[in-house]
């Protein structure tokens, strides 16, 4: 009982915010709206017993990503961008592909069973995900790792001001 | 099962306790000690005339902001101005739910050990930026908007040397509770400020400038930017902003306590005693720094950040793995 | 009604949703990336509730949402960096205005 009034305060939060973020013609606020959002994940997965995702979740998306983001947004846009068209001629068209995704996934999803595999979490995710990361998972890692690295030079390649 | 109902309960109350302690031992104290410290180090007395020898200053200081207007620009983005404190507030006061006070018999008193405890501060920490931004973009004030943009390039570049330095312990104690960090710390040489020396410093230095202080307090410099993002603040919620601030700082200062100094343990006097001692050892340091030091320029802090702290934390990082494995 | 994967999945499809619908309509670029934050996180809040319900024994699902929530910083970053540098070139940051490669 508990759990699900958890979980539809939290989807309630997530969503709300999420309409906030995809509707709002201030971009700053469809930028914070981001935050209740992503905080809402982070309580989802705290209810899918993964603290540690949720951590992370919080210290990457809103710690960084956000704060990025809302950086780009206090650089480029004058102002509240309110002054231009923030959305372009295929509304109508986003909102039917949106809405058939969003029925075909639902359909998907009620009508399949999924058999409960056996087994159970460890009690404290932490050291299993850094075992699972250091052993059959080692290549993801490694790919990951190289990823970032060129991503972080890549950014500061691109971001760089040409003399 | 969880007992929902009394879980709530608990949190309220413990929300309360924390958010006392905060704005009275953290905020209150704090700014008088930083007056008292600052008159000590320039030779001259501090505040000297609000109850005896100036201990009532703070208080007075409180009142006269309680009683202030709320004034909100014309142009201001009214909600997001006005939530913007209560981010800052509220995420200074989360930092503490998971830094250890000391014990009382065998129950150690702390408000959750998670066994996440160290993600957890470094995750509440990095969302005090958001309310940062926040404010200093809705006060609609070119100042304000400044100082809040230079506090986000400037705590999100020393978010990683303090992360390196957190990785670095957690290595070393083989736990991310800080209860369990506190545990792994057996005695003077055990602790981790000197097993651990280079995350010391570097934990130190990037705290210190991730709570925007003194040589690091480009976001809120006043002979430059006005006060920064909180230029247009008034009343309660500038109060609002300087109590998470305070929190922060003192949280700041309870975690390098936990992490490095021991925590609550020492010998003869009570667990609790020795804490308070350590943490307030560990805010005079700053405030030591704060009053002798000059600001940095923002190219020399980026450099810092990204040159010197960064390497050095990865290296110590490689040196630990080194030292646990083998 | 007892907590079941189905929630989370009914979930994650609305919030792909938006997701997608930020991504075909919104004409600032850093607003079609916040779409693209929306439909990752969905995606995460999938991987990880499969783990619990389907495949508790290993902990591949949060692994996996991990390295998704690594690579979505590195494509925030990238990103924004590309959009800071049209804007630098270009002085926009509207996807349809950016056009100077179509004939």
């Amino acid at each position: 009982m508990g759990q699900l009034a958890a979980f539809i305060i939290l989807s309630i939060v997530t969503l709300a915010s999420a309409v906030v973020v995809v509707g709002s013609k201030n971009i700053v606020r469809s930028a914070l709206s981001l935050i209740p959002t992503l905080l809402g994940i982070a309580g989802l997965y705290i209810l899918l017993h993964a603290e540690y995702v949720a951590g992370i979740q919080v210290l990457i998306y809103i710690g960084a990503i956000t704060v990025l983001i809302l950086f780009v947004i206090m650089l480029t846009e004058q102002g509240t961008g309110a002054r231009f068209r923030q959305v372009n001629e295929q509304v109508l068209a986003g909102v039917l592909a949106a809405a058939v995704l969003a029925v075909l996934l639902m359909a998907v999803f009620f009508g399949t069973t999924w058999a409960p595999g056996p087994g159970a979490l460890p009690q404290y995710t932490a050291p299993a995900i850094g075992s699972t990361f250091l052993s059959s998972a080692i290549l993801i890692f490694i790919v990951t790792s190289f990823v970032l690295l060129v991503a972080l030079m890549g950014a500061i390649v691109i971001a760089r001001r040409e003399r | 099962m969880v007992n929902w109902p009394l879980e709530i309960v608990k949190a309220g109350l413990l929300a309360v306790v924390i958010f006392t302690f905060m704005a009275i031992v953290g905020a209150m104290f704090g700014v008088l000690l930083e007056r008292k410290v600052g008159g000590w180090i320039q030779a001259r007395l501090g505040p000297k005339h609000v109850g005896p020898q100036g201990l009532l200053q703070t208080v007075a200081d409180t009142v006269k902001l309680l009683q202030k207007e709320h004034i909100t620009p014309r142009a201001a983005d009214v909600a997001i101005f006005n939530t913007a404190p209560l981010i800052v507030a509220v995420a200074g006061l989360m930092s503490w739910i998971v830094i250890p006070f000391g014990t009382l018999g065998d129950r150690v008193l702390i408000v959750r050990d998670l066994n996440i405890g160290i993600v957890f501060f470094a995750a509440m920490g990095s969302v005090t930026v958001i309310g940062i931004l926040a404010g200093g973009w809705a006060s609609n004030n070119k100042y304000s908007l400044l100082g809040g943009l230079r506090s986000a390039s400037q705590m999100i570049s020393y978010e990683l040397p303090l992360a390196m330095a957190l990785i670095a312990v957690a290595m070393e104690a083989g736990t991310l509770s800080t209860v369990g960090i506190v545990n792994a710390q057996e005695g003077w040489l055990g602790s981790f400020a000197f097993r651990q020396f280079p995350a010391f410093v570097i934990f130190l230095i990037s705290a210190t400038a991730e709570v925007n202080r003194v040589p690091f307090d480009l976001p809120e410099a006043e002979s430059e930017l006005v006060a920064g993002y909180f230029s247009e603040y008034t009343g309660m919620r500038f109060a609002l902003f300087q109590l998470g601030e305070y929190g922060e700082m003192f949280a700041m200062a309870a975690m390098t306590t936990t992490l490095f100094l021991g925590g609550w343990r020492g010998p003869l006097l009570p667990p609790l005693v020795w804490f308070l001692l350590k943490m307030y050892a560990v805010v005079f340091f700053l405030m030591w720094v704060r009053w002798t030091y000059p600001r940095f320029r923002l190219d020399q802090l980026l450099n810092l950040s990204w040159k010197v702290l960064l390497p050095a934390g990865l290296v110590w990082i490689l040196i630990t793995g080194y030292r646990i494995t083998f | 009604m007892q907590l079941g994967l189905t929630h989370f999945l009914i979930l994650s499809a609305l919030l792909f949703s938006l997701g997608l619908f930020a991504v075909l309509t919104r004409r600032n670029v850093v607003a079609i990336l916040m779409g693209i934050e929306l439909m990752l996180n969905a995606a995460n809040i999938n991987l990880v509730a499969f783990n619990k319900y389907v495949a508790p024994a290993a902990l591949d699902g949060q692994v996996f949402a991990l390295v998704v929530i690594t690579l979505a910083a590195c494509e925030a970053g990238v990103g924004l960096a590309l959009v800071m540098s049209a804007y630098r070139h270009l002085e926009t940051v509207h996807a349809d205005e950016i056009n100077i490669m179509k004939w």
